[in-house]
């Protein structure tokens, strides 16, 4: 998916179970200004499908799941 | 408005308490407004007392109970108590204790823990019911 961009907050929500992750990331998200990118570390794997659904729901905007050593960086930008 | 989850909660083991909280959880990221009806065991689970020391688990699944909740320590899940607390920060979720096991058993609403929102009878919640896309008894 090309390179990664930089996020202005980075959750560690590795270890965390579903609905972790998501949960923490909607904290986040909340908490932030629009245009603000927030990547969230997970090693969940409810969140790899949890996350974008919500995402799309919710209006924001998924710029991309990166795939680490086991875990996922999902990076999320807040669009409202 | 949005949409509605009703769960009726008739168990008061940790295995079945998990559910309730981990959905309640997944109704409000998904921007669902939750009820909880707390009826019986249900209900039994939430004395203010000994909502966060509960550690009975079904019986049909006794002899994995211990291993169960072995991992869950290691792998440091919260609680089903503090999920569904935080469910609550983060979303509209309403606690119902139901009123005719109040009655029936004696427990005043002061013994209840704090995240039980107020008492309702048994109309009351199915008209709740009635107004929500999914309904679950748990």
């Amino acid at each position: 998916m090309g390179e990664e961009p930089k996020v202005d907050r980075l959750i560690d929500a590795r270890n965390t179970f579903c609905p972790g992750p998501l949960m923490e990331l909607i904290r986040a998200i909340r908490e932030a200004k629009v245009g603000e990118i927030i990547g969230v570390l997970s090693s969940d794997t409810g969140s790899k499908r949890d996350i974008p659904l919500w995402v799309s729901k919710a209006g924001h905007k998924l710029i991309g799941i990166y795939e680490k050593a086991g875990y996922a960086e999902i990076v999320v930008q807040k669009m409202k | 408005m949005a949409e509605r989850l009703s769960i009726i909660v008739f168990s008061g083991t940790v295995d079945k308490l998990y559910p309730v909280s981990i959905l309640a959880s997944g109704a409000v990221a998904m921007g669902m407004d939750v009820d909880i009806f707390l009826t019986f065991w249900g209900l039994n689970a939430f004395f203010k007392d000994t909502v966060r020391t509960n550690t009975r688990m079904s019986k049909d699944f006794e002899d994995m109970a211990s291993l169960v909740m072995q991992v869950m320590k290691e792998k440091k899940v919260p609680s089903w108590y503090d999920t569904l607390k935080r469910a609550k920060e983060l979303g509209n979720v309403k606690i119902h204790a139901c009123s005719m096991t109040l009655d029936l058993l004696d427990i005043k609403k002061e013994s209840l823990d704090e995240i039980v929102d107020d008492i309702m009878g048994v109309g009351e919640f199915i008209e709740t019911a009635r107004n929500s896309k999914i309904t679950l008894f748990i």
